[in-house]
């Protein structure tokens, strides 16, 4: 496929390492942010090419994983009811809530269905019109225009039989959060660059200069991620701290200005509950009260859901790059894919789930270091 | 083929366009549909006597048998249907121990309801795949279950095959050395039904790859020393590579730029966020064979049927034993473990 | 809305194109839960592509600094 096999060039990728080895010459933090990149770093092995000097970590960029438990609950009480048809994206659908998943609410008799778009329910709300569709409307900036066109359509067309359960959430104050944290050790970020395409990189400044640290907006190809991680490197090395663009086949600095549009029509900021990191201040959307006919959390009185996490979880520390893992009692052990204990583990973007799915809970790999 | 009947009883016995529950009440509908579908179709010397069994002929030596439910949705896709699964899938669950496959069994339960044209076409697809592997199906069973109680149409049967003397291939076989080839692309048949399912377009020609096998395992036999079969359906190639890995106690040792996937599966699961590897297979063998007889065994393959895109992909080792290790694209290495549940759509 | 016919190299599904100003035949997009949320930009994929082929194409002893 074009614009995506040239990315993942074997020659390339092994100069790209040999460049960052010769770049780095003390120990570096670097954070990726999205989840597609933990997955394409793991799936890849893309850890495994760099020096021992350059360690990534991966941060809390997977929204399935940071979906708080109350939430998903919530999107399990509206899921049972009889008069619902509950629409969600694959991933959500193994997520378990404190009783069970999605899938078990299906198996019970709840009328649940994976959809590749939100406008597919729209589709589902017009062809069953005495049932009331609910779509579960998770997802960084970068789903936000979707699930905005979506509700938009739904008022332009007089869909009265659909609405949105929102657990939105903002990339910049998640990293301005782990930077302000006393433990922290990331000392530069390969920032979303899907979520960039739609937002542009403009809000990164600010903050890359607020706590000095690099920011380098970065794709999810093997040759991207190892491009980034060589211009993070370079930052760190001359001690710059700015926002630079790898990713700038696909992000505009200004990003995609009809998307935000959109998203400004529907949406405003909230604070928002992250999972295994707590409540950050002004890091969520919500849809807009004039929507509010269109809002599942307004239409669906649920009352207030407490559900505590179980207490072995270290998905907070892995999610803002302290731990790693393998670092947790649990993991591969009472905690996996099957019976996921926390945030990390539950969707296959979690840096708990894509090692363990990558078998790193088996055996210590020789590290491209090591071979060199 | 058009029915027709002759009216041997004072109630007229209508013409149906559907099934319904008096066919599979063993009665004069059933005997209708036997002698009007299953019986011509499927015609051999066993099934024309119509007994509750078949008495047949088995030559000395040992047997291999099979049992398989075949219950897809939808019925009908790019490259088959149903009934071509049946008889080849369960063709090729026999060749994988070398054996020639020889007679087969049908079970049917349908729902309530099937049009009787989309029976008859999955009757007929496996009479042609039955003719196409030289097997017989000699013997069958018609339950009708009420609506709603199964999926449209579910197909059980059982396969019965000769092993040759001295030909001992199984999953706990494989020896340090050998090399893995598989015997064309993976990932065609399951990328097929999920596209029919979703209704997507698939602008270029990829169809199921279900085939009946036994012809290329017996050249792959005759050419040299072929020590593990198995046919990657469920699971995909991935799951088998476990699996005989952990049968055999050995390691393997895969090349990702090796495996064979077509374009159009590539872009498809690079869409869903599926893995390849993953996905289900219907006319693909994989194949583990000691390396002195590699070439010639590929050669053997690349003129049999259902061979020609045959390669290898990697290695048998005696390095982390149980486990099989991926040389990514890109040159690092990840461990491949089997998915615990069927593959879900990724979208981020 | 304007949805669009989109090529993913053999499988071919629809996407909506709203946030594209200016769609045209054969333009390059990403695609994101059935919407198109950025073109690729040519230019600057081949700079980047260039770079990265210089950087394969080269010998060791040889290469160039970057900025």
């Amino acid at each position: 496929m074009k614009y995506v096999d040239e990315y993942r060039d074997q020659k390339v990728a092994e100069k790209l390492a040999v460049e960052i080895r010769r770049a780095a010459t003390r120990h570096w933090t670097i954070m990726e942010v999205c989840g597609g990149q933990t997955h394409s770093i793991v799936k890849y092995g893309i850890d495994y090419l760099l020096p021992k000097e350059v360690e990534l970590v991966h941060g809390p960029g997977c929204p399935v994983c940071v979906t708080p438990l109350e939430m998903i609950d919530r999107a399990h009480a509206i899921a049972r009811r009889p008069d619902v048809i509950f629409c969600s994206f694959g991933d959500m659908l193994r997520v378990p809530g404190s009783t069970g998943d999605l899938f078990q609410v299906k198996a019970a008799g709840g009328d649940v269905r994976i959809v590749y778009s939100p406008l597919d329910c729209l589709k589902i709300a017009a062809a069953n019109p005495k049932k009331t569709v609910v779509f579960f409307a998770i997802g960084f900036e970068t789903t936000a225009p979707a699930n905005a066109m979506a509700v938009w359509q739904a008022k332009a067309q007089s869909i009265r039989n659909f609405s949105v359960l929102v657990s939105h959430v903002l990339v910049p104050p998640a990293i301005a959060a782990i930077l302000e944290s006393p433990d922290n050790r990331v000392q530069a970020f390969l920032g979303p660059g899907h979520v960039c395409a739609v937002m542009g990189h403009r809000e990164y400044a600010p903050i890359g200069s607020r706590y000095r640290t690099p920011i380098v907006i970065t794709g999810f190809e093997p040759l991207d991620l190892l491009e980034g991680t060589l211009m993070a490197v370079r930052q760190l090395e001359q001690g710059r701290s700015e926002v630079e663009n790898q990713y700038a086949r696909a992000v505009d600095p200004e990003g995609n200005i009809g998307a935000q549009q959109m998203v400004r029509r529907m949406f405003e900021v909230c604070d928002r509950a992250w999972r295994g990191i707590g409540i950050i201040p002004q890091s969520g959307y919500r849809l807009k009260d004039e929507f509010c006919d269109y809002d599942a959390e307004q239409i669906f009185e649920l009352g207030l859901i407490h559900a505590p996490e179980p207490a072995i979880c270290i998905s907070g520390q892995v999610l803002t790059g302290l731990r790693k893992p393998h670092d947790c009692p649990a993991f591969a052990k009472g905690c996996t894919p099957q019976n996921p204990l926390g945030a990390t583990m539950v969707s296959a973007e979690g840096a708990c789930a894509a090692y363990y799915n990558y078998g790193r809970h088996l055996v210590a790999l020789p590290s491209g270091r090591e071979r060199a | 083929m058009a029915l027709s009947f002759t009216l041997s009883c004072p109630l007229p016995v209508t013409r149906h366009e559907a099934i319904v529950l008096g066919h599979g009440s063993g009665g004069r509908l059933t005997s209708q549909l036997v002698h009007e579908l299953f019986l011509p179709a499927f015609d051999n010397p066993a099934l024309r006597k119509l007994d509750d069994q078949a008495v047949l002929n088995v030559p000395p030596g040992r047997i291999a048998m099979t049992t398989d439910s075949y219950v897809v949705t939808p019925l009908f896709f790019p490259g088959g249907d149903i009934g071509h699964l049946a008889v080849n899938g369960t063709v090729n669950d026999l060749a994988m121990s070398g054996a020639k496959p020889l007679y087969l069994t049908a079970a049917f339960i349908i729902e309530e309801g099937l049009a009787l044209e989309d029976l008859q076409r999955v009757v007929h697809s496996m009479a042609r795949a039955a003719e196409d592997a030289g097997v017989s199906i000699v013997t069958g069973d018609t339950k009708v279950v009420n609506r709603g109680s199964a999926d449209k149409l579910f197909i059980t049967t059982a396969g019965v095959g000769l092993v040759p003397d001295g030909v001992s291939i199984s999953a706990s076989n494989a020896h340090p050395g050998d090399v893995v080839i598989v015997s064309g692309p993976i990932g065609d048949h399951g990328i097929t039904i999920w596209s029919t399912r979703e209704g997507i377009d698939l602008a270029g020609s990829l169809k199921s790859d279900t085939a009946p096998l036994h012809a290329l395992v017996e050249a792959m036999v005759g050419a040299g020393e072929v020590h593990v079969l198995r046919d990657p359906t469920r699971g995909g190639l991935g799951t088998s590579l476990c699996e005989i890995a952990g049968g055999s106690g050995v390691g393997i040792e895969l090349e990702a730029s090796a495996v064979p996937v077509r374009e159009e599966v590539r872009a498809a699961c690079e869409i869903l966020g599926m893995d390849p590897l993953f996905v289900a297979n219907e006319g693909r063998l994989l194949a583990m064979v000691a390396e002195s007889s590699a070439e010639a065994v590929l050669h053997a393959m690349r003129t049999a049927p259902h061979g020609r895109e045959a390669c290898s992909i990697g290695r048998v080792v005696v390095d982390h034993p149980g486990m099989v290790l991926l040389r990514t694209e890109i040159g690092g290495s990840r461990i491949l473990d089997m998915p615990f549940a069927e593959q879900l759509p990724r979208i981020c | 809305m304007r949805m669009g016919r989109i090529d993913y190299g053999g499988i071919t599904r629809d996407a909506c194109l709203e946030y594209i100003p200016d769609p045209q035949i054969g333009d390059y997009v990403m695609v994101h839960v059935g919407f198109a949320i950025s073109k690729v930009d040519p230019e600057e994929a081949a700079r980047t592509y260039r770079y990265l082929s210089e950087l394969g194409e080269l010998d060791e002893l040889t290469m160039p600094e970057t900025t």
